[in-house]
């Protein structure tokens, strides 16, 4: 078997830990723009989060946003010139806290851009706070005890919350935490680019992914925590799909 | 019992806030300010402190909330950064303008675009005309003391405004210092208990808060503010004098270094007095009469205390670690402004220095004494505006 980077991705060591799905995530979106052949094309935001150096290892057009404001830039992109495929990378705290303003107006408006978004349940780059999406009970440095919903509230779910929005086209959550999850993974990713090229709307991808260093879990238990926990919290499936009726 | 403890600026400002013991803390993390809350998130949950910690979804929700806490009367703390003190910004003015003395840990931080985590004081000087008390720290000991006035001061029947202490970003927040922890029962019996004004608690005497106002008062309600503000600057050092009658540590509204009979004079902020004392020692050694006027008070601005405490030096170099861009920079306007009226005004100009973290060793300090030697001998100032240590100059 062999093995061929994307041509899509820079040939630059990533700064990623160990066992993160971060450069799992930049692999799949990278074979997809790859595989629709539209890198020129591209346009994408960087967030602010641990995938803030976006730009050192995509090799398309890449404006770096403010935390959270990514939506509302790739918004004026997309509008600005629509021949180009625009797409954001989040994190969780940059999509569904500081910048979930954005991101609920910009898939309510129908914006025709694709949406990225790691769900690692947990703020990586500053250390490990607990994120809208961090789990009930799981411990981070603002909820040493663990999350207790009766304090900082239950989850955010961000598929299901948005798939009550007429705006949005196209939702499904995926993980990166087994060979077939990633092909899964790949294949939404895919139609979420696709939709855009074809003009059919908003698409997010939601994609659980492995933080160890401030889960504090070695590679392979994030692996578990994704596929025994995460999932149980943030089911994996299509939760909207307009272009499939 | 006070104790000595090798700690980081974050773990001190920490530590201050356990022993304040506030009612409310909302706060959102950036580097390089988050392990303040982290440290304090363990001593809620290890139940030090019988704080309501909230940990919202943006700055611009923790200052609302500190607000909203304020106004129901609680005694109320946050710390940021940079960009999250940038996203508060609607908020820090109402926090100014409600008269709600909130409590913040500000950790130095350059201003996006570009990124960068590093100390410079564009944050805090951005936000120097927002209406906050601001008061400025050399090291870890410093700040520690200056937010354990902080309460004393903001809350304050005079004066009843936010105060915000500043210290530098990874210079102060994560290196190590030995440095002393006052007693706990010492401390809060010193910052005592936040005395409630026009609670919304108090429902026997319902108030509103924020309410309009428009061409009928609102230039009266910024007068008073502006009032409150100018009688901050005694209430300040009436605080400091009780704290160096406690604590034994005495700050004034800023520090004069060997400026007795001093010819050639740097002003300057935060951390990097550290050094200048040392340079300014070396170079007294060898007979020059060099000196240092660090700030610790920037708002309210002592401009008469300043302005005599110059008198008679013959050169100043301001030094900024800020841009105001289109302008000099902020901490020269202020000290231009309080020299203008000395009748033998020494020369007088401004240096950038720091931007986005840029080092300062002792010999860059060493330099810029020496071009304040060869202005001082030309009897002019070349350049009244200049970086210090950057490309393409
Ligand atoms: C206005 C503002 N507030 C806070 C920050 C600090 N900050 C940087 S990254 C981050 C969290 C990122 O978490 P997430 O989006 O989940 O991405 P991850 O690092 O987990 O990939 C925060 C709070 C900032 N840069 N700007
Ligand atoms: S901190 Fe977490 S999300 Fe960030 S690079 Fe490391 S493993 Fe990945």
């Amino acid at each position: 078997m062999s093995f061929t980077k994307s041509s899509v991705l820079k040939d630059q060591a990533t700064h990623y830990c160990p066992g993160c799905g971060h450069g799992i995530a930049h692999r799949i979106v990278a074979e997809v723009i790859e595989e629709l052949d539209i890198r020129e094309k591209v346009i994408a935001t960087a967030p602010v989060g641990c995938a803030v150096l976006l730009y050192d290892y995509f090799n398309c057009d890449i404006i770096e946003c403010a935390h959270g404001r990514s939506p509302a830039a790739a918004t004026a992109i997309k509008r600005v010139r629509p021949e180009n495929i625009v797409f954001t990378y989040q994190g969780d705290g940059d999509l569904a806290a500081i910048g979930m303003a954005e991101t609920i107006h910009t898939a309510n408006r129908g914006e025709n851009i694709t949406v990225i978004f790691i769900n690692n349940a947990i703020y990586g780059m500053t250390g490990g706070q607990m994120a809208p999406t961090t789990l009930i009970g799981q411990k981070s440095t603002t909820s040493p005890a663990g999350r207790d919903a009766n304090n900082e509230g239950p989850p955010i779910r961000i598929c299901e919350l948005l798939s009550s929005l007429d705006g949005v086209t196209y939702l499904e959550r995926v993980s990166v935490s087994s060979a077939k999850d990633v092909i899964r993974a790949k294949k939404a990713v895919k139609k979420a680019f696709t939709n855009q090229i074809e003009g059919k709307g908003y698409s997010l991808v939601e994609i659980l992914s492995m933080c160890p260093t401030d889960w504090k879990l070695s590679p392979k238990h994030s692996v578990d925590f994704v596929n025994k926990e995460m999932k149980e919290a943030f089911p994996l499936g299509v939760f909207k799909d307009l272009t499939s009726s | 019992m006070p104790k000595n403890v090798a700690i980081t600026g974050n773990g001190a400002m920490a530590e201050a806030m356990r022993q304040i013991n506030p009612d409310v803390v909302a706060a959102f993390p950036i580097t390089p300010s988050t392990q303040v809350i982290e440290d304090f998130a363990k001593f809620v949950n290890d139940g030090k402190v019988d704080t309501e910690l909230i940990t919202v979804e943006s700055e611009h929700s923790a200052m609302s909330a500190c607000i909203g806490a304020s106004a129901a009367g609680g005694r109320v703390m946050t710390a940021t950064s940079s960009n999250g003190m940038a996203l508060m910004w609607e908020m820090l003015y109402i926090a100014a303008s409600m008269r709600q003395p909130v409590l913040m840990t500000l950790v130095n931080r350059a201003m996006s675009a570009p990124i960068n985590i590093h100390c410079d004081h564009g944050d805090s000087m951005g936000a120097r005309d927002a209406g906050w008390i601001q008061i400025y720290a050399e090291n870890h000991q410093e700040a520690y003391d200056n937010m354990i006035m902080a309460p004393v001061i903001g809350e304050n029947m005079d004066v009843r405004l936010p105060v915000m202490v500043c210290m530098d970003g990874f210079l102060i927040s994560h290196s190590v210092e030995t440095m002393q922890i006052e007693d706990d029962q010492q401390v809060s019996e010193f910052v005592g208990e936040k005395v409630p004004l026009n609670s919304l608690f108090d429902t026997d005497k319902p108030v509103s808060w924020g309410a309009l106002d428009l061409q009928d008062y609102y230039i009266e309600h910024r007068r008073g503010q502006l009032e409150a503000m100018y009688k901050a600057k005694s209430v300040i050092e009436d605080v400091s004098k009780r704290f160096a009658e406690q604590f034994g540590r005495k700050y004034d509204l800023f520090e004069s270094y060997r400026l007795e009979d001093a010819e050639r004079v740097i002003v300057a902020i935060n951390s990097v007095a550290g050094e200048l004392k040392e340079v300014v020692d070396e170079l007294r050694e060898q007979g020059e009469k060099v000196g240092l006027l660090k700030i610790r008070v920037f708002r309210p601005f002592p401009y008469e205390d300043i302005s005599k405490a110059l008198e008679g030096c013959k050169i100043v170099t301001v030094m900024d670690r800020s841009t105001s861009m289109g302008a000099y920079g902020p901490l020269f306007g202020e000290i231009s402004n309080a020299l203008y009226n000395l009748e033998d005004r020494p020369l007088l100009y401004n240096r950038t220095y720091g931007l986005g973290g840029r080092e300062m060793l002792l010999d860059d300090l060493k330099d810029v004494f020496q071009e304040s030697k060869d202005y001082l001998n030309n009897g002019k100032v070349e350049k009244i505006f200049d970086f210090l240590k950057v490309r393409g100059a």
